[in-house]
């Protein structure tokens, strides 16, 4: 037997294929990028090498015989709690290579997630609860900076009139929006669909880092523009070009560094965009390299503000840490419209795997201390307070509201609702889904039109879910949940727990 | 047909400033001196098309980000950030700049008569004409050219107030994957950034550095043949992809 390095063989995933029901159509081969399958010459028929196997289920799902079954890989490690097998792989690699381990999505280690431990009230007998199909239910939000107080002035005939001058604001049907993902890191069919859907649900979708493309520029008012490091993309044109203007300073799921989109997919669209060479990194370095203070980003949320004219509201956005609460404030203070906080789970193109799993807070508790911090200081109405990182379903938004959220950001739902199944190769440019590639070849899996309306639906399922859960606790309006955490329980917390989420455990 | 309008900037906010400056623009304004200037931000920021600015005081952080197309010319020092993002145009400053002079500049020209501080032309970047440009006639800080991703930085280190300084601080070009940073006379090697080294010009460098350095000279009323008349080196990225290797799929 020919020597294989010890690598070759722990791979994560094999193909069973059913020889009964096997064809030979070689549709499998197409539609792998990794190309785990192949056309056998001397055999005349499909083989596969499971080595090559990333578990995306591609080709399983699009198999016309159904002969094929993906299963995680049987020969296990001998049991050993401390040194499970994923890092002897880790371990395998590096020796290999020398290389920073590199993964895609969010993080899958268990990190708890407190979604999981709070419960919702609802109204019995007493503030019955309301019907959404009956009675009009409002989850019309407003993101942006609210006035302090209000002064009125009374008009000739009597009536008041509003004299306080009102900060921009972006208005959204849901409280949900499409979260930053780049043109870069995801395809020009997917920006499309992201623009299409925000519009039709009159929401927004976030650009990400790498610019826009001018035909999306027609989707402005449903689109927040991003300013990262890079400053991929960023120009007066675009500065003016969205209903927001987002500053990113930090991401869930890479706290602390910065970018590198890889060269496998800097095309010549995405080169003309970013203004990169073709074929080299797009790099964003880890800070701004004009915020090295809170000054400093005063002074960057005040040039877009000029820039703008001042006619759309600045975001701020961080990945959650542990001083996450004082950092909100100063955001506030340093003149930001809203604060977008990302926590631990948030997904990703591209990032060491070490950063991502290790790296940052879970958004429930970043998001209960910054919106306290803020009510404390009493600038809370000064800003508001956007979550992210792995909201999963319509309960987790209710109750990031229900913490204190003004609206949630969304990405890997939305793409889990075009087809992704999370096997978190992002990075290689080879997503056989058509969504994390800039391959004309594997692009084209995802029509626009369907895709928009996949995410069309996603939310307006949510939508109805939320108004319904809403109705249950006897309230009309997502206004009145905003910060309402007499609303949630918790159930198997501990009172450190609590204390920090500000929510009394269930019974009590 | 020109018009020019001058705005006496003594005691007037930024923001107040700057809005006299668009209010100016849209009334026709195609040429703006702006006397007393003190430290007023985002000057000529985010500003359009072919306007001529004549700034005299000392102007404040980023002056002319996201700018483009205007001339611009400083009577004195600038403070930091001149040219944040700035897309296209002219800006010539008579004196001395502060840190981060050019972040991710994506076109148009920056002439700098003294020295620089940190930072300076960090994610420059270019595509097919847009070619960004910064020219400092004195030394310049730390990071000089780091994540350039396009664009060129010219460094003189003749008109600098620092005479015991190196002519570039540390780090100059590290993690460069595009454009190029030339450099009269001779660069300390232990100042460069990893991977780097210190080129001799060829005869298309030659005539890029003769071309800029003409302009800049022009510009700020210098003598051409005298800049011109030391050898410059050429530094250019190792690769493309100067983190390439750096990782290992998981």
């Amino acid at each position: 037997m020919l020597f294989q390095p010890i690598n070759r063989n722990y791979h994560d995933f094999s193909i069973v294929r059913d020889k009964d029901l096997c064809i030979n159509c070689k549709v499998c081969v197409r539609q792998c990028s990794y190309e785990a399958h192949f056309w056998d010459e001397t055999r005349q028929k499909v083989m596969h090498d499971n080595a090559k196997c990333v578990g995306c289920h591609r080709c399983e799902a699009l198999c016309p015989t159904s002969a094929l079954l993906i299963q995680k890989k049987r020969s296990d490690f001998k049991d050993n709690a401390l040194w499970r097998p994923e890092f002897l792989k880790y371990i395998y690699k590096q020796a290999d290579t020398g290389g920073v381990l590199l993964t895609g999505m969010g993080s899958p280690v268990n990190i708890p997630v407190y979604w999981d431990k709070l419960l919702l009230d609802a109204s019995q007998v007493t503030n019955p609860s309301i019907d959404p199909l009956r009675e009009p239910m409002e989850l019309k939000t407003f993101l942006g900076s609210k006035p302090d107080k209000l002064e009125f002035s009374k008009t000739k005939d009597g009536s008041a009139k509003l004299k306080t001058k009102l900060a921009p604001q972006i208005e959204l049907n849901y409280p949900i929006m499409f979260s930053a993902m780049s043109f870069g890191s995801i395809n020009f069919n997917l920006h499309v669909a992201m623009a299409r859907a925000a519009t039709e649900l009159g929401i927004c979708y976030n650009t990400g880092e790498g610019g826009l493309h001018k035909s999306l520029y027609k989707y402005g008012k449903n689109t927040i523009v991003q300013v990262a490091s890079g400053r991929f993309g960023v120009h007066r044109d675009y500065l003016n070009a969205g209903a927001g203007i987002e500053i990113k300073v930090g991401q869930g799921a890479k706290p602390g560094i910065g970018g590198h989109l890889p060269g496998e997919k800097i095309n010549a669209m995405v080169s003309e965009t970013r203004m990169v060479p073709l074929g080299s990194d797009a790099i964003s370095p880890a800070p701004h390299h004009d915020i090295y203070s809170i000054e400093d980003l005063h002074q960057l949320i005040f040039a877009l503000k000029e820039a703008s004219e001042y006619r759309v509201p600045v975001s701020v956005k961080i990945a959650a840490v542990h001083n996450v609460a004082a950092i909100a404030s100063g955001i506030v203070r340093a003149g930001a419209d809203i604060v977008a906080i990302d926590g631990v789970r948030g997904g990703t193109g591209a990032a060491p795997g070490m950063i991502r799993d290790n790296v940052g807070i879970p958004i429930e508790l970043a998001l209960a201390q910054v919106d306290q911090r803020l009510r404390d200081e009493g600038i809370r109405n000064r800003a508001s307070i956007v979550a992210a990182g792995g909201t999963r379903c319509s309960a987790d938004v209710i109750k990031a509201i229900a913490l204190g959220a003004d609206a949630c950001y969304i990405a890997t739902s939305a793409l889990i609702s075009v087809g992704c199944t999370l096997c978190a190769k992002c990075y290689t440019g080879k997503c056989p889904w058509g969504i994390a590639t800039n391959d004309a070849r594997l692009a084209k899996r995802q029509n626009p039109d369907v895709a928009a309306q996949k995410m069309v639906n996603l939310v307006r399922a949510w939508g109805h879910e939320i108004e319904e859960m809403l109705g249950g606790m006897g309230l009309n309006s997502i206004e009145s949940l905003r910060g309402n955490r007499d609303k949630l329980r918790a159930v198997g917390l501990t009172d450190t727990e609590m204390d920090i989420l500000g929510v009394k455990h269930a019974g009590r | 047909m020109s018009k020019k309008v001058t705005i006496d900037a003594s005691g007037i906010y930024y923001r107040q400033l700057n809005e006299q400056i668009r209010e100016a623009i849209a009334a026709g304004a195609t040429e703006i001196v702006l006397n007393n200037v003190n430290s007023q931000r985002y000057i000529a920021g985010a500003v359009e098309g072919p306007i001529k600015f004549e700034v005299n005081g000392v102007p404040g952080q980023d002056m002319c980000s996201f700018m483009r197309g205007p001339y611009v010319r400083v009577k004195a020092n600038a403070q930091d950030g001149v040219g944040n993002t700035m897309d296209d145009g002219l800006v010539v400053i008579e004196g001395l700049a502060g840190d981060v002079v050019g972040y991710a500049m994506r076109g148009g020209k920056i002439f700098i008569k003294g020295d620089v501080g940190y930072r300076v032309g960090i994610h420059m970047k270019a595509y097919m004409e847009k070619l960004p440009t910064i020219v400092i006639g004195g030394k310049a800080g730390d990071f000089l050219g780091e994540y350039m991703a396009g664009g060129i930085l010219l460094l003189l280190g003749m008109y600098s107030d620092k005479p015991s300084e190196p002519i570039a601080g540390r780090s100059l070009g590290t993690g460069m994957h595009g454009g190029v940073i030339y450099v009269r006379g001779e660069v300390p090697k232990e100042q460069i950034g990893p991977g780097l080294s210190a080129q001799p010009l060829d005869d298309a460098d030659k005539a890029v550095v003769e071309g800029i350095v003409k302009e800049y000279a022009k510009e700020l009323g210098l003598n051409a043949k005298e800049i011109l008349a030391a050898d410059f080196v050429k530094i250019k990225p190792f690769s493309h992809r100067p983190y390439g290797n750096l990782y290992v799929p998981a």
